[in-house]
């Protein structure tokens, strides 16, 4: 198996520590979550950090997962597809994706919600079209969902921002 | 989005039936939540991971690999190169029937491709796969690629497309040209382009003594199960396909590839569980393309700018060992009426992959020509686009007679013109300037796409809780499949789509027919459709024989199912839920069944399309040439809509990928050496969301009788036809400048004289 060597990290992924031995230096972030640990829900598309199908937020930033060494992340705290909803209760995008159908064939999917969930904490997304399909063009979806996509972050955004000055109230 | 529509959508066919409603997708939390399974998203115990090497050279012979040092790499299991690779049963260098390709599995060491499959390594991670395929370090004797029109060796094609004959003669083409005025002639050229789903190819394949189940995103999962059959030398029923979700298809993931065939047959040599994805890279290759094609287009008009002569001929490219040649030239049959059409096309051999279906075949290069061309000959006119399309409309199938089965598409040039604001629009070019001094410009196209039906079955199982189960093996790459399916079986059964389970994307399931040619919701719903009628019906069966039943004796009167019980036709008071029917007859379930396909007789008296209008606003640079489409403005009419929700994702999708074979998309080959310089999504250009700024489709409402009994058409490919045009045309409109070589670049109208 791989250079039979092992290196151990620390990561917390989706709030649950791991402690994990990387069997190989090559290994990805992406290649860990779905190759070692199952965690499907982050895809592969083009493995060159061109097309955004492998976003996930590291420390809270949206990265190509695919362009991440694993081994490079120790003491990272990652957060996947699969660790944004509350139980059964969608996250705001996760929900206003379904509601504005922004996805068709739904692989490029949990990268482009990772990416608006990435974008609408950043505090860049607005209210403006023009900026948010900007900010989103590193995401590909050839099916063509961007309409959709982007009612869906500005719903989301001003979801979220209602929430935000109702917990400060 | 509001789902508006200019009109109400045409009636239910059945009261309180949820066709017809914007239902947001099924499968909608599983994809936004990481939970729908993809087929490289599968890991059964033991599984290894398989690698293709693939040529970087385009034609010529493998020398030498180096085997051991691929092998030497620790996790490294086994490496098949054509000296060990295990026989099949079929040869590949045969078709395989009904419309199979020819593959590359390592047959011998000829190179007949770029990224061509020349070895693959299995190791016990992808990493070490990845590696032992890279130390493999080939060796070849090269050939001279045949890359372009002067290199490569034409030919008189027999067929194209899918059977299509290569030349198509209605009238007579001289004397139409004879009675002509005024002539148009110009020459279009179209670039190879790459289906690109976001999803690469991907099998994980797991044999249990001669049994093999596949997980593979598929298209067409009965005739899939023939063909790796045929491959393996085993029973169709031996194969199980598992397709629940697919990351697009567009066509590339119908037809069976060379790298699945090999990590299937890796997985049997081993006796482990065996998974291969392509790289973004290697899909530039084995799993087909849009072929090339040089395109000459000539128009003769009367006096009043009609028509009397249509002359559309296509240069298509193939392999040089297989043939599939885009029928372009016959995008000019069923649209315009003239009194004579000849549409030919020619083959030309290159140096590459085979080409294959891509989304909308033939008539998304052919009409990108012909509406350019047709925009040319309105300017030659002096007549608006849009009347000058008015002028030359079909009433009848133009090169048969037939009637249209349906066609409102005088509807959709209204309805989108109005929406567009399409009558103020000056007939010069480059006369409209925004606020910022960007040139702007406005052009239109004619849209359409054939009504194909596939024969395809399904089961509808009534079950003791008064809720059903429906099933059949279709497929959803996105179109909404599991949704438009569950609410046309909900419909027969008069059920609401939350009480019926649809099962679905199995191939041992009955044959859900082709996801492909725009015609699976009408082709799979069409089976679903008769099999819930055929529960109801049996259903009404036990009821009306039942003497203790409200509906007993009904039999001749009928019965009419609606909110999950039956009612006598005659008294709606009369009624008794499918629950308490099942339950009196100690019934745990009533089981229907349906094969569907379109009826020949019906088929062969009408000519079946989709049609529509697409409207374009695009702005240039006037110092930099850039290109930005501004607006896009579709009004389609394709029979009856499932779910407007959908059907709008659809036409959007098709729009894109207009936009994108406008500006965008081309895959460029080195000319020395035939390897493709932009194999991958940084080069290779696709539409990013910025590209796309506002969107608009209109759905036209319109009652087909005789398309299927359920009215459906297909809205899946027919929104990039007429959109290419549209833009094209309104670049033209904005700059003065006519491009006639796909995609529009900066380039072509900066070193053009009009333009300065």
């Amino acid at each position: 198996m791989g250079y039979h060597m092992s290196l151990s990290i620390r990561l917390t992924i989706n709030g649950l520590k791991r402690e994990i031995a990387l069997d190989d230096p090559r290994v990805t972030l992406l290649d860990l979550l779905r190759e070692r640990l199952h965690l499907t829900g982050t895809k592969k598309g083009c493995d060159r950090g061109q097309c955004g199908a492998c976003t996930v937020l590291v420390d809270g930033r949206r990265i190509n997962s695919c362009l991440s060494l694993a081994a490079s992340l120790d003491g990272a705290e990652i957060t996947t597809i699969e660790g944004l909803a509350d139980g059964e209760d969608l996250h705001p995008v996760q929900a206003a994706f379904i509601a504005h159908d922004g996805f068709q064939c739904g692989y490029c999917t949990p990268g482009q919600i990772m990416s608006a969930v990435g974008l609408i904490s950043e505090g860049n997304a607005g209210d403006d079209p023009e900026r948010i399909r900007e900010l989103m063009s590193g995401n590909i979806c050839r099916c063509g969902a961007y309409q959709g996509i982007t009612e869906a972050v500005l719903e989301a955004q001003k979801d979220l921002a209602e929430r935000n000055r109702r917990d400060a109230a | 989005m509001p789902l508006e529509t200019t009109s109400p959508l045409p009636q239910h066919r059945r009261h309180g039936s949820s066709a017809g409603q914007p239902l947001t997708r099924r499968d909608g939390v599983l994809k936004v939540t990481g939970r729908a399974t993809y087929a490289a998203d599968n890991h059964p115990d033991g599984m290894l991971y398989a690698v293709t090497a693939v040529s970087s050279i385009a034609r010529g012979r493998v020398t030498a690999l180096d085997v051991e040092a691929a092998k030497a790499h620790p996790g490294v299991v086994e490496v098949l190169t054509p000296a060990n690779r295990p026989p099949l049963a079929h040869d590949p260098d045969e078709k395989m029937p009904p419309f199979g390709f020819r593959v590359e599995v390592l047959q011998d060491d000829t190179v007949r491709y770029v990224n061509q499959p020349i070895a693959i390594v299995i190791a016990e991670t992808p990493e070490a796969a990845t590696e032992g395929a890279a130390l493999l370090n080939p060796q070849y004797e090269v050939e001279p690629a045949r890359t372009g029109r002067e290199s490569g060796e034409r030919f008189d094609p027999e067929v194209i497309g899918i059977g299509a004959p290569a030349r198509t003669a209605h009238g007579d083409i001289e004397a139409g040209f004879a009675a002509a005025v005024r002539v148009t002639e110009a020459d279009y050229v179209t670039p190879p382009q790459y289906h690109n789903a976001m999803e690469p190819h991907a099998v994980v394949a797991q044999w249990d003594g001669d049994r093999v189940t596949l997980d593979m995103p598929n298209q067409a999962l009965a005739l899939s199960c023939a063909s790796h059959a045929a491959y393996f030398g085993i029973p169709a029923e031996n194969v199980l396909i598992r397709s629940p979700f697919l990351g697009g298809g567009f066509g590339s993931k119908a037809i069976l590839n060379g790298p699945q065939i090999l990590a299937i047959l890796a997985a049997r040599m081993l006796d482990r569980p065996v998974k291969l994805a392509l790289t973004r890279a290697q899909m530039y290759g084995p799993v087909g393309h849009r072929g090339r094609t040089w395109q000459k287009l000539r128009l003769g008009m009367d006096e009043e700018g009609r028509l009397t002569a249509l002359h559309h001929q296509a240069l298509c490219t193939t392999s040089s060992f297989d043939e599939f040649l885009e029928p372009a030239a016959n995008a000019s049959l069923p649209l315009y009426a003239s009194p004579a059409i000849l549409a030919e096309h020619e083959g030309l051999r290159l140096d590459v992959g085979t080409p294959g279906p891509m989304r909308a075949p033939g008539l998304a290069s052919g009409s990108a020509a012909l509406e350019v061309a047709m925009d040319e000959a309105a300017e030659a006119c002096g007549m608006d686009p849009l009347d000058f399309r008015l002028a030359n409309y079909a009433e009848t199938e133009p090169t048969t007679g037939k009637p249209f089965s349906s066609k409102a598409l005088r509807e959709c040039y209204a309805e989108g013109a109005k929406r567009f604001g399409w009558s103020g629009r000056p007939h010069e070019p480059r006369t409209m300037r925004d606020e910022s001094g960007f040139l702007v410009g406005w052009g239109m196209g004619t849209a359409v796409f054939h009504c194909p039906h596939f024969p395809a079955e399904a089961r509808a199982t009534l079950r003791a809780d008064g809720t059903a189960l429906v099933e059949t093996a279709g497929a959803d790459m996105g179109q909404g499949a599991w949704t438009a399916l569950a609410q046309i079986a909900a419909e027969a059964l008069g059920l609401d789509p939350d009480q019926v389970e649809l099962n679905s994307g199995i191939s041992s399931l009955p044959d859900g027919g082709i996801a492909g040619g725009s015609g699976h919701t009408a082709s799979a719903g069409l089976a679903l459709h008769n099999a819930g009628e055929d529960a109801i019906a049996r259903l009404a069966e036990l009821a009306t024989t039942d003497p203790a039943s409200p509906l007993f004796g009904a039999g001749n009167i009928g019965v009419v199912a609606r909110a999950g019980r039956l009612h006598r036709r005659d008294d709606e008071n009369r009624s008794e839920s499918y629950a308490e029917i099942l339950a009196r007859a100690g019934r745990s379930d009533v089981v229907g069944t349906a094969k569907a396909a379109r009826d020949p007789a019906v088929a062969s008296a009408h000519a079946m399309y989709s049609h529509g209008a697409v409207f374009a606003e695009v702005k240039v640079d006037p110092d930099l040439g850039q290109i930005r489409v501004a607006r896009l403005v579709g009004a389609f009419a394709a029979g009856r809509v499932i779910n407007p929700r959908l059907v709008r994702s659809q036409y959007f999708g098709g729009m894109i990928w207009g936009a994108s074979f406008a500006l965008h998309e081309e895959a460029i080959a080195d000319r020395r050496t035939g390897r493709i310089m932009n194999a991958d999504l940084a080069e290779y250009h696709v539409p990013v969301n910025a590209d796309v700024p506002s969107l608009d489709a209109i759905l036209i409402p319109e009652d087909d009788p005789y398309v299927n009994p359920i009215g459906v058409k297909g809205v899946g490919e027919i929104g990039i036809t007429g959109t290419v045009g549209a833009i094209a045309n309104a670049v033209w409109h904005a700059t003065g400048v006519r491009v006639r070589r796909f995609p529009v670049r900066v380039e072509d109208l900066i070193i053009s004289r009009e333009f300065a």
